[in-house]
C-alpha cells in the first residue's frame, strides 16, 4: 500500500459517525408502489418528459430526454402506468417536473438485468461506449450529478493523463460508497476499465480515505489478481479530501486552475458509484435507475445502506431503516457538510442522493449566532485559501463586487468555515446568497 | 401522509449547509482563556497578598457591571460570553499589587465602555481593551501605577518595603552607570537587590547535576519571585496556561513565536547598545522573563479581535510587536514596553489584513500583471 497522502491547506476533522452504518451490508429494497421521477436530477438543463399521462412504461424505458449539451436522459425505474406529470419540489429545494408512475409489479414487464457480459467492453469502440453512457443517463454519483458523457468526452486539444477514481467519501455519516467498494469490487474495477478506455487514461489511481482500509485492501487484492494497471492511493481522513480539487492536489500534486475543470491539468475524476453505474450500463445494458443510499443518523432505528430505485419516496427508505426511534430535529439529503435540509418525506430519491440523515436535537446542540471576533479560524480551515470572514462582511453590506474581488466565486461551499466558526455565523449561507446576487449584476 | 409525519414535518429545522457544526463557541474560548490565566492569578494573590485578590475582583466586577449597563443601553445580551470577565481579569493582571482601587475601576470602565462598546462591542474594537485601559490609567496616574510590592517569597526583605520591578531598577540604575559591561544580575545585586534562597539552591542544583549555569535572578523571574504586576510575575504558570490554549487551538504559535523570537534576537544583538556594552551583549533571559512579556505574548498580543486573521499576517504582527517592545524597553523612557507595543501594532491590523492574503487555490499569479 502506498504512503498516505493528503491536501495540505485547510480542512477540518468532523466526527465521522460512519460506524452507525458502515458494517451494514447493502439491502436491496422492493420496488415501491409509486415512484416520483424528477426530470432534473443532474447538473444542467432538465430533461424533457417524453411520455404522457396514461402511458404504459416498462423498467428502463426512457421517459425523459436530455436535449441540451449538459443534460441527461431519465429512465423509468419501474414498470407501470404514468399517473401524472406534475411539478414537484425536490429535497434539495429545486422545483421541477416529475413523472409519477404507479408500479404494476407484474413479472412479465420486467427486464432481466442480472446477466452481465464483460466481453462487451472489448467489443465496443470508445464512441460506442460513450453513447451507451449517454443513453443510460449516467451522471456523477458523488453528489454533484454532472452528466458523465459530457465529462468523459475529452475536449479537442486536451489529454486525460490521469483517471482519478474517487472512493474518498469524506462526508461524515455516509457509507454507501464504502459498502459498494466492499460488495461490488469486481464491478467497480470493470467500470473503471471502461472509463479508462473511453478517455485514454495513461494512469489510473483510486483514492480511498484511510478510514476505509478494508475496502482499499480488497480493491488492491483484486487489482493484483486481475493484473490491472491501477494504483490504490490511501488518503488522510480529512474533510474535504473527496472534493475533486483537493483530491487531485493530494494525489497528483497539481492545482486545478481557478474556475477551470480537472481536464486542464490532464485529469478526470470519477466516483466509484459512477464506475459501478458504467459497468451496469455497458455489460448489462441497464440504464441508471438505481443507486445505493445510506439511511442513517441518531434518529433512525436501524441505520443501513439500501439499494433502491430512483423515484422512491424518502419515507419508504425511512421505513426500511426501521422508522424513527425519536423525532428528528433535522432531515438532510446528502452528507451533513454539503447536503440539504428538507421537510417533505414524500420527496423522492434521485440519481444524486447519496444519503438520508435524520439528525436529533443532540446532534444540533450549538449556540446561537454572536459577533465575529476575527479569530481567523475560517481563514485557517478554508481549503481554497479564501478569507471567509472578510467575504461575509462584504456580502452582509451588499458589496458584491468587493466580495468578487476577494475570489468569492472560488468558494465551493464545502462548509469548513461555517462548521468551525465559534460565533456560529452562517458563512456558507452568505456565500450562496452573494454568488446569486453577484451573478444577477 | 400520516399524522405523525405531519408533526415531524412541522418541527424540522431548515437551514443552509453545513448541517452540523463544531461545538466551539465564543463563550467557550473566553472562559478557556480565563481558566488558563487562573494559575498565574492565584500565584499573584499568594505572593502579593489579599490586596491583590481585591484588585482582581474589583476589575472583574467593574468590567462586568459596565458590560451589563452597556447591554441595557445597546439592547444586547453579551454578559455571559465571558469577554467582560476576561477583560477585567487581564486588567487586574496588569495592575501593581498596591494600586489605589479607583485606578483599576477607571481602567475597567474605560476598557469596556470606550475601547470596546463605542466601537460596537466584542468584535468591533480595534484595540485590545484591557491594554488600552491599562495604558490610559498608566499615563494618567503614574505614581499610583508604580505601587509595587515585594513578593512574600523574597523573605530577606521586610514585607512593608515597596521595591521597584527588576526592569525598573535596572533602567534607573543604568542612568548614572558609567562602568564597562556588567551582567544584569551582578548590577542589580550591587544595588541591593536580593534573589531568593530557593533560586540560589536551584541554581546550585542545576550546576552540580547537569552542569548548566542558570542565573538565580532569572530563576526567580521565571518562577515568579519578583515584584511586578499581579498576574505577570510567574512566567512558568503563564506558560502552563499557554500550553492549554495551544492544545485547545485557541491560540496558534505564530504570534508568540514571532513576537518572542524577534524580541529575543533584537535584545541579544542590540540590547547592550544603550549602555555602551557593544553588540551581542544583551541579556536575553532577563528580558524574556521580566515585565509583562510572557503575559503579553501569549494572552494579549494573541487577542483574536485585535490580531490579524491570516497566519502570515500574525507573523508580521508578532515581529512588529517584538520590534516595538525592544525599542520601547531599551530606548524609551519607561522600563516597560509590552502594552504600548501591542496596542500600537493593533492599529496596523486592518492594514495587515488588507494586504496579507492567503494564496488562493488554483490562482495563477502572473508576474507583474497583478498590480
Amino acid at each position: 500500500m502506498l504512503k498516505i497522502l493528503s491536501f495540505k491547506k485547510g480542512g477540518i476533522h468532523p466526527h465521522g459517525r460512519k460506524s452507525l452504518s458502515e458494517t451494514v451490508p447493502i439491502l436491496e429494497l422492493p420496488k415501491p408502489d409509486t415512484v416520483i421521477i424528477p426530470m432534473s436530477q443532474h447538473l444542467g438543463a432538465p430533461a424533457i418528459a417524453c411520455v404522457s399521462k396514461g402511458d404504459v412504461v416498462i423498467t428502463g424505458q426512457k421517459i425523459g430526454s436530455g436535449e441540451s449539451f449538459i443534460s441527461a436522459d431519465i429512465h423509468s425505474s419501474v414498470s407501470g402506468i404514468v399517473k401524472n406529470i406534475q411539478s414537484v419540489v425536490l429535497a434539495n429545494g429545486i422545483e421541477t417536473n416529475a413523472v409519477i408512475i404507479e408500479t404494476d409489479h407484474s413479472p412479465e414487464n420486467q427486464i432481466d438485468f442480472s446477466s452481465s457480459d464483460s466481453e462487451l467492453i472489448e467489443k465496443y469502440t470508445q464512441s460506442e461506449l460513450l453513447t451507451i453512457i449517454k443513453d443510460s443517463g449516467i451522471v456523477g454519483m458523488g453528489g454533484a450529478a454532472f452528466p458523465a458523457h459530457v465529462k468523459f468526452n475529452i475536449p479537442k486539444g486536451k489529454k486525460a493523463k490521469y483517471l482519478v477514481i474517487n472512493g474518498v467519501e469524506c462526508e461524515p455519516y455516509l457509507t454507501a460508497d464504502h459498502r459498494l467498494m466492499l460488495e461490488h469490487t469486481h464491478e467497480i474495477l470493470e467500470g473503471i476499465s471502461i472509463i479508462a478506455k473511453i478517455i485514454n487514461a495513461e494512469q489510473v489511481i483510486i483514492g480511498i480515505e484511510a478510514n476505509k482500509m478494508n475496502a482499499a485492501h480488497k480493491i488492491e487484492d483484486l487489482i493484483d489478481e486481475k493484473n490491472l494497471p491501477f494504483l490504490v492511493q490511501p488518503l488522510k481522513v480529512r474533510y474535504p479530501q473527496g472534493d475533486e480539487k483537493q483530491l487531485l492536489k493530494a494525489i497528483i500534486g497539481k492545482e486545478v486552475p481557478s474556475g477551470g475543470l480537472p481536464i486542464e491539468i490532464g485529469a478526470v475524476v470519477s466516483n466509484v458509484g459512477t464506475a459501478f453505474a458504467v459497468f451496469e450500463a455497458v455489460t448489462k445494458n441497464r440504464p441508471l435507475i438505481e443507486r445505493v443510499v445510506t439511511v442513517t443518523g441518531d434518529a433512525v432505528k436501524n441505520p443501513g445502506n439500501f439499494r433502491t430505485v430512483v423515484g422512491t419516496p424518502i419515507k419508504v427508505l425511512i421505513e426500511a431503516a426501521g422508522g424513527f426511534k425519536e423525532n428528528p430535529a433535522k432531515m438532510v439529503v446528502g452528507g451533513p457538510m454539503m447536503g440539504f435540509a428538507f421537510f417533505d418525506l414524500e420527496a423522492s430519491v434521485t440519481k444524486g442522493t447519496s444519503g438520508i440523515l435524520a439528525l436529533t436535537k443532540n446532534n444540533l446542540d450549538y449556540a446561537s449566532e454572536t459577533a465575529c471576533i476575527s479569530c481567523g479560524k475560517c481563514v485557517m480551515v478554508c481549503p481554497m485559501g479564501l478569507q471567509p470572514t472578510r467575504l461575509y462582511k462584504f456580502i452582509d453590506s451588499s458589496k458584491f463586487s468587493d466580495a468578487m474581488a476577494l475570489n468569492l466565486m472560488d468558494c465551493k461551499e464545502c462548509g469548513c468555515c461555517s462548521f468551525s466558526c465559534p460565533a456560529k455565523i452562517p458563512l456558507v449561507h452568505g456565500f450562496k446568497y452573494g454568488k446569486k446576487m453577484a451573478r444577477k449584476k | 401522509m400520516s399524522e405523525e409525519n405531519i408533526t415531524i414535518k412541522n418541527q424540522l429545522i431548515i437551514e443552509t449547509s453545513p448541517q452540523i457544526k463544531s461545538t466551539q463557541t465564543t463563550a467557550k474560548i473566553m472562559w478557556t482563556v480565563v481558566i488558563a490565566l487562573l494559575p498565574a492569578g492565584i500565584w499573584g494573590v499568594i505572593v502579593f497578598g489579599l490586596k491583590s485578590l481585591i484588585v482582581l475582583l474589583v476589575t472583574i466586577a467593574a468590567s462586568v457591571l459596565t458590560e451589563y449597563i452597556l447591554n441595557l443601553i445597546c439592547k444586547r445580551k453579551t454578559l455571559f460570553d465571558g469577554s467582560a470577565v476576561l477583560t477585567g481579569l487581564l486588567i487586574g493582571f496588569n495592575m501593581p499589587p498596591s494600586v489605589p482601587l479607583f485606578i483599576p475601576i477607571i481602567a475597567s470602565v474605560f476598557a469596556i465602555a470606550v475601547v470596546k462598546w463605542s466601537f460596537g462591542g466584542l468584535g468591533g474594537n480595534w484595540m485590545n481593551p484591557a491594554l488600552a485601559g491599562r495604558v490610559f490609567v498608566f499615563f494618567s496616574w503614574t505614581s499610583g501605577m508604580n505601587s509595587w510590592k515585594t513578593p512574600s517569597a523574597l523573605s530577606t526583605m521586610p514585607d512593608a518595603l515597596s521595591s521597584a520591578t527588576p526592569l525598573g531598577l535596572f533602567k534607573t540604575g543604568m542612568m548614572d552607570y558609567t562602568g564597562g559591561p556588567v551582567s544584569t544580575s551582578d548590577f542589580l545585586q550591587n544595588t541591593g537587590y536580593t534573589v531568593s534562597a530557593a533560586a540560589e539552591n536551584i541554581s546550585v542544583f542545576f550546576q552540580k547535576t547537569l552542569g548548566i549555569v542558570l542565573e538565580p535572578l532569572n530563576i526567580d523571574l521565571f518562577l515568579g519571585n519578583s515584584s511586578g504586576c499581579i498576574g505577570e510575575v510567574s512566567a512558568l504558570l503563564l506558560l502552563l496556561g499557554a500550553v492549554l490554549l495551544l492544545y485547545k487551538k485557541i491560540i496558534t504559535w505564530h504570534i508568540p513565536v514571532a513576537y518572542l523570537g524577534s524580541f529575543a534576537l533584537l535584545t541579544w544583538v542590540f540590547g547592550g547598545i544603550p549602555y555602551e556594552f557593544g553588540y551581542f551583549s544583551g541579556d536575553v533571559w532577563f528580558n524574556m522573563f521580566s515585565g509583562g512579556l510572557i503575559l503579553g505574548a501569549f494572552y494579549m498580543a494573541t487577542d483574536m479581535v485585535t490580531s490579524p486573521i491570516t497566519s502570515k499576517g500574525m507573523i508580521y504582527f508578532g515581529i512588529g510587536v517584538g520590534f516595538l517592545t525592544f525599542l520601547l524597553r531599551f530606548f524609551g523612557s519607561l522600563p516597560e514596553g509590552v502594552s504600548l507595543a501591542i496596542i500600537l501594532m493593533n492599529i496596523f491590523v486592518p492594514l495587515i489584513d488588507r494586504y496579507i492574503k492567503p494564496k488562493v487555490f488554483g490562482k495563477v499569479i502572473k508576474k507583474g500583471a497583478d498590480k
